[in-house]
C-alpha cells in the first residue's frame, strides 16, 4: 500500500470545506451576544479611568433617593400600564373573537393602526391633546364649561401610564384572541349542556382556558413599559419625574457615566430575563393541550342589544390610541401652526416637504433611517438563516446548537436601552472602536431584532425537506451549490417577508438609537426625539407621518409576500 | 474484486447501537437489498453508505478504496453514487429535465451532452413528455420516475433506494418494483435497495440481507431465503411458517405427534439435543381420511381449531394431539374442512428447516 495518502492528506481530502463560514457565523454571534452583555457587566464594577475594580459604580447609581426613585416609578409605571392593557385589551379580544359585536371590522383595523404608531408619536398625539392650556382636550372643556383652566395634564405619571397602554394593549388584544379562537364552541356547549348558564361558563370555562395566555401578556406589557424610552422622556422629563430608562439617558450626559448606567441597568436586566422565564413556564404548562390544535367548531356569542355597548367601548379605546392621536398628529403635519385648528387656510404641504427634501438633518436621517434598517435586517436575516441552518442539520454537537439557539434567542430578553449601554461599552474603545459611525447602530439593530429574524429563518429552514440538500450532494454537488441552487430559491419568499419584519422595527427604533448615534448618523426617531425639546410640533407630527407611511408601506408588501397572519408572527416570535 | 465493502460497520448514537459490526460485499452490477423492520438500522447503513454519516467503527470500501471509517469519511459529493430518497427529494424549484440534468451539470458536462442525455433517459422511463412541467405538476408515481431518472443518469458506481416505494399507492408500487427490476436488467449499477416490504426486496434484488436490531441474520438470493431460513426471525419476517420444537433420540427427532430421521433434516453442522425447526403453512396437506399406509403418505391426525377463508386460501389452525400450539396450514379454496372435524395432516419433511 505504498500509494496510501498521509493522514493529513486524507483528512483534508475528506474536509467539509464549509466548515469556516460556520466559525465565522459563531464569531459574530459571540461579537454581538455575548461581548456587549459582558462588558456592560464588567464596566459596572470598573473605576472610569484606571479600571480597577470597585463597587463605587453601584454606590453612585443607588446612592440616591432620586435615583431609587426613579426604580419606584419603572415599576409603578409597569404595573398601572400593564393592567390598564388588560382594561382596554381583555374585552375587544373577547368581542372581537367569540361574540356577534358589529364592526369588528373596524376594530381590528384601528388595533392594526395603533401596532403601527411608534409609541413616541403616540405620545406627541397625545401632547397635542392634553398638553396643559394649550391641548385640544383642555380647550374643549374650557370651551364648554369656562373653566379657567383644562384639566388635562399629559405630562404626570397618569399621562404616561395612558399613553404607554394605548401603544401596548394590542398584545393583550392579540395574545387573548389567538387564545380565544383556539376556545371551541364545544367546550362552552358541554358546560351548558350540564346546566351552566352564559355567564358561568364564560367565567369558568373559558377563562382559566385563556389565562395562561393573558397572564403570558401581562407580563410582556409590562416589560415593555418599564424598558420604553420615548414616551417617558417624552412625558416624563417635562413632568420633572424619572424612569428607570430616562435616569439612565441621564447618566450619559455628558461626562457619560458609562460605569453608572451599567450598574444602573442591572436591576432592569434582571427582572426582565426573570419574567421572561416565568412567562415561558405560564406558557409551556401542561394541561392546556387544547389550546394546541383548532377544534371543533365555533359559534358567535348573541349578545343582543349588549352588541352596541360593547362596539361603543371598543370604539372608545380605539379612539383614545388610534383616532384622536391620530387625527391632531395628521391636524399638526399639514399645519401652518397647529393651534390654529382644522381650518382650510391653515392647510399646508410645507412641513412635508420642508423635512424630506429642504432640510439636509431630516433628509439625511430619512436616509440613514433606510440604510440602517436595511442593512440590520440584512445582517441579522443572514446571521440567523447561518444559525438555523447549523442547529436544524446537526453541523454542531447538541448541546453546541442549543447554546448557539440561545444566545441568538438572547436579545428578545435584552431591553434596548440596555443593549445600546454594552455596545457602547463594548465598542467605543479600541481595538473595535465603532461608537460614531453607522456601524454601532446597524450592528445594535440587528441584533437587537435578530430574535425576529431567528424566529423565522427557524420556521423557514425547517420547512425544507434535508433530503432535498442529501439529493444535491449525492450528485455531486457541494453543500454550498445544494444551499445555492435548492435551499435559497425555495426561501427567498419566506426570507423576504422575514426582512420586512426586521426592516420595519429597525426604521422606528429609539431605544438603542438614542445612546448610539452621534451627529453624523442621525436616524428620523432620535431626530424626533430631538427635535421635542424645540417645540415644533408641526415638524414632529411631519416626521412621524413619514415613519408611518414607510411603515405601512412594507406592511403592504408583507401582506402580499406572506398572507394576513403576518404581522402576528411578528409577536410570537 | 467486490465493487462495494461494508467491514465490521457499526455506528452508535449514544449508548443506543443502530448498527453492529456489519459485513456485506457487493459485487460489480449486483442488487442487495437491506430488508428488516423499521428501527433496524437499514437506512442508518444506507447513510453510512452514502457518506452522510460516518460509521462509529469498521470500514467501507468502494473499488478497493476505503471511503468511510470512524476518523474520516469522504463527503458524499466526492463518492460518485446517487441516491433516491423516500421523500423522492425531487427540487420543486426546477422542471424535469433541470432536475434529471443537474447531476450532469455539476458534472461541468456541455450544454448539448446534458440536454442529449436527459432526453434519452426521460424516454427510458417514460416521461419525454412531460420534460419542462414542475413537480408540482407531477402525480405520484410520475415524481418517483423523475427521481429514478436523476439519479441513472449520471451512471453512479453505486445507486443507493432508500425506501423507494413506501408513498405510492398498492397498484403503483406492483409496477414500480418490475420498473426498477427492469432499469437493473438494463443498466447493471450496483444497487442497494432499502425497504421493510419483503415483497418488494423478493422481486426487485438478486440478494436480500435480512436485519434485525442492527445485525445482519441472513444473506441469500431470495429462494434460498424463503426456503432455507437460518434463523427464526428469518422465519418469521420471510412469509409466515411455523415453529416446531423437538428432541433428538438416537436416530430419530421426536416432535410430540410425529417423528423424522436425523438424516432428512437440512442442518448445517451437528444437530443439538433440542431441535427447533420452521414449516411452511403450504408445505402441509390435509385430507379427510387417512391415506393409508400403502399410499406412501405419512400422516397424523390433528383437528381443525380455527378457520378463515381469505379468498384466495383457506387458512387453517389444526393442533396436532399432545401439542398446545397449532399449526397453521394453508389450503386451496377447495379444500373444506369443518371446526373441529378430525383431519390427517401430512408434513412435507423435505422442507422442513432447521432453526439455529
Amino acid at each position: 500500500m505504498a500509494a496510501a495518502p498521509s493522514a493529513f492528506g486524507q483528512w483534508w481530502r475528506n474536509l467539509d470545506k464549509s466548515a469556516w463560514v460556520w466559525v465565522l457565523a459563531i464569531v459574530v454571534l459571540v461579537l454581538l451576544v455575548v461581548n456587549p452583555l459582558l462588558r456592560l457587566l464588567i464596566v459596572s464594577f470598573q473605576q472610569p479611568d484606571t479600571g480597577a475594580y470597585t463597587l463605587a459604580n453601584y454606590a453612585a447609581a443607588y446612592g440616591r433617593s432620586r435615583y431609587v426613585d426613579a426604580l419606584v416609578n419603572s415599576l409603578i409605571l409597569g404595573v398601572s400600564a400593564a393592567s390598564l392593557c388588560l382594561v382596554f385589551g381583555l374585552p375587544l379580544a373577547w368581542a372581537v373573537s367569540r361574540t356577534d359585536m358589529p364592526g369588528k371590522n373596524l376594530v381590528w383595523i384601528s388595533i392594526l393602526g395603533t401596532f403601527i404608531i411608534p409609541p413616541y408619536l403616540g405620545a406627541v398625539g397625545w401632547i397635542l391633546l392634553a398638553g396643559p392650556n394649550a391641548g385640544w382636550l383642555n380647550r374643549l372643556v374650557v370651551e364648554l364649561t369656562g373653566m379657567e383652566k383644562g384639566p388635562f395634564n399629559i405630562y404626570s405619571m397618569t399621562g404616561l401610564v395612558l399613553v404607554t397602554a394605548c401603544y401596548s394593549f394590542p398584545y393583550v388584544f392579540v395574545f387573548t384572541k389567538s387564545a380565544l379562537d383556539l376556545v371551541s364552541s364545544e367546550m362552552e356547549d358541554a358546560a351548558n349542556i350540564l346546566g351552566s348558564g352564559q355567564l358561568r361558563t364564560t367565567l369558568s370555562i373559558t377563562l382559566p382556558l385563556v389565562l395562561p395566555a393573558i397572564l403570558a401578556a401581562y407580563i410582556l406589557v409590562f416589560l415593555e413599559a418599564i424598558a420604553l424610552f420615548g414616551s417617558p422622556a417624552l412625558l416624563a422629563l417635562p413632568g420633572r419625574f424619572h424612569v428607570v430608562t430616562t435616569q439612565l439617558w441621564q447618566f450619559f450626559e455628558y461626562p457619560p457615566k458609562v460605569g453608572v448606567a451599567a450598574a444602573y441597568s442591572m436591576p432592569l436586566l434582571c427582572i426582565t430575563v426573570f419574567l421572561f422565564w416565568l412567562q415561558r413556564r405560564v406558557t409551556r404548562r401542561k394541561g392546556y393541550v387544547s389550546l394546541t390544535g383548532k377544534g371543533g367548531e365555533r359559534r358567535p356569542i348573541a349578545l343582543g342589544g349588549w352588541k352596541w355597548a360593547m362596539l361603543g367601548y371598543c370604539l372608545a379605546v380605539c379612539t383614545l390610541s388610534f383616532f384622536m392621536p391620530m387625527v391632531v398628529t395628521c391636524q399638526a403635519a399639514f399645519a401652518k401652526a397647529w393651534g390654529r385648528g382644522f381650518s382650510l387656510d391653515n392647510l399646508t404641504l410645507d412641513n412635508l416637504y420642508f423635512t424630506l427634501f429642504e432640510n439636509t438633518l431630516t433628509r439625511n436621517a430619512t436616509l440613514n433611517t433606510f440604510t440602517y434598517a436595511g442593512s440590520a435586517a440584512l445582517i441579522a436575516i443572514a446571521l440567523a438563516l447561518c444559525v438555523a441552518y447549523i442547529v436544524n442539520r446537526q453541523l454542531v454537537g447538541r448541546h453546541a446548537g442549543d447554546l448557539l439557539s440561545f444566545l441568538t434567542m438572547a436579545p428578545f430578553v435584552i431591553p434596548g436601552i440596555v443593549l445600546a449601554i454594552g455596545f457602547y461599552a463594548a465598542y467605543t474603545r479600541p481595538p473595535l472602536a465603532l461608537y460614531g459611525s453607522a456601524w454601532i447602530l446597524i450592528l445594535a439593530f440587528a441584533t437587537r431584532f435578530l430574535p425576529i429574524a431567528y424566529a423565522n429563518s427557524n420556521a423557514a429552514i425547517r420547512s425544507i425537506n434535508p433530503e432535498l440538500e442529501d439529493a444535491v450532494r449525492i450528485l455531486g454537488g457541494t453543500r454550498f451549490t445544494a444551499i445555492r441552487r435548492v435551499v435559497a430559491p425555495l426561501l427567498n419568499r419566506s426570507l423576504a417577508g422575514a426582512f420586512i419584519l426586521v426592516f420595519i422595527p429597525g426604521t422606528r427604533e429609539l431605544s438603542s438609537a438614542i445612546f448610539l448615534s452621534s451627529i453624523n448618523t442621525q436616524v428620523l426617531s432620535v431626530l424626533l426625539f430631538d427635535k421635542s425639546d424645540e417645540g415644533n410640533f408641526e415638524m414632529l407630527a411631519a416626521i412621524g407621518l413619514i415613519m408611518v407611511f414607510i411603515t405601512v408601506v412594507f406592511i403592504l408588501i408583507g401582506f402580499r409576500l406572506m398572507g394576513r397572519d403576518f404581522m402576528l408572527r411578528r409577536t410570537a416570535a | 474484486m467486490s465493487k462495494l465493502v461494508l467491514r465490521n460497520v457499526s455506528r452508535t448514537f449514544g449508548s443506543f447501537s443502530a448498527v453492529e459490526d456489519f459485513n456485506l460485499a457487493l459485487e460489480e452490477g449486483e442488487l442487495v437489498s437491506l430488508l428488516g423492520p423499521s428501527g433496524c438500522g437499514k437506512t442508518t447503513t444506507l447513510r453510512m453508505i452514502a457518506g452522510f454519516m460516518a460509521p462509529t467503527a469498521g470500514t467501507i470500501e468502494l473499488d478497493g478504496e476505503v471511503i468511510s471509517s470512524p476518523g474520516s469519511s469522504l463527503p458524499p459529493e466526492k463518492r460518485q453514487m446517487s441516491m433516491i430518497f423516500q421523500s423522492y427529494a425531487i427540487w420543486p424549484n426546477m422542471t424535469v429535465a433541470e432536475n434529471v440534468g443537474f447531476g450532469l451539470t455539476v458534472r461541468k458536462l456541455k450544454g448539448d451532452e446534458v440536454r442529449s442525455r436527459v432526453d434519452e433517459i426521460l424516454e427510458v422511463v417514460q416521461l419525454g413528455a412531460l420534460r419542462d412541467r414542475y413537480p408540482a405538476e407531477l402525480s405520484g408515481g410520475q415524481q418517483q420516475r423523475v427521481a429514478l431518472a436523476r439519479s441513472i443518469v449520471v451512471k453512479p458506481s453505486v445507486l443507493l433506494l432508500d425506501e423507494p416505494l413506501s408513498n405510492l399507492d398498492a397498484n403503483l408500487r406492483e409496477e414500480m418494483r418490475f420498473e426498477i427490476r427492469r432499469l437493473h436488467d438494463e443498466f447493471r449499477i450496483t444497487t442497494v435497495y432499502v425497504t421493510h416490504d419483503q415483497a418488494e426486496a423478493m422481486v426487485t434484488s438478486d440478494r436480500i440481507a435480512v436485519m434485525n436490531r442492527g445485525r445482519v441474520e441472513q444473506v441469500d438470493a431470495p429462494y434460498a431465503l424463503y426456503g432455507r431460513p437460518k434463523t427464526r426471525f428469518v422465519a418469521g419476517f420471510i412469509g409466515r411458517t411455523n415453529f416446531i420444537e423437538g428432541k433428538a433420540n438416537g436416530d430419530e427427532v421426536h416432535f410430540g405427534g410425529f417423528s423424522v430421521s436425523r438424516q432428512s433434516l437440512h442442518s448445517e453442522g451437528a444437530l443439538p439435543q433440542d431441535v427447533l425447526v420452521s414449516i411452511r403453512p403450504q408445505s402441509i396437506h390435509m385430507f379427510k381420511q387417512d391415506p393409508g399406509a400403502g399410499s406412501g403418505r405419512r400422516c397424523v391426525q390433528a383437528s381443525v381449531q380455527r378457520r378463515a377463508y381469505v379468498g384466495e386460501y383457506w387458512d387453517y389452525h389444526v393442533t396436532l394431539p399432545g401439542t398446545a400450539q397449532p399449526l397453521r396450514v394453508t389450503a386451496r379454496p377447495q379444500e373444506v374442512f369443518q371446526v373441529n372435524e378430525p383431519v390427517w395432516i401430512e408434513i412435507d419433511t423435505t422442507q422442513l428447516t432447521v432453526i439455529a
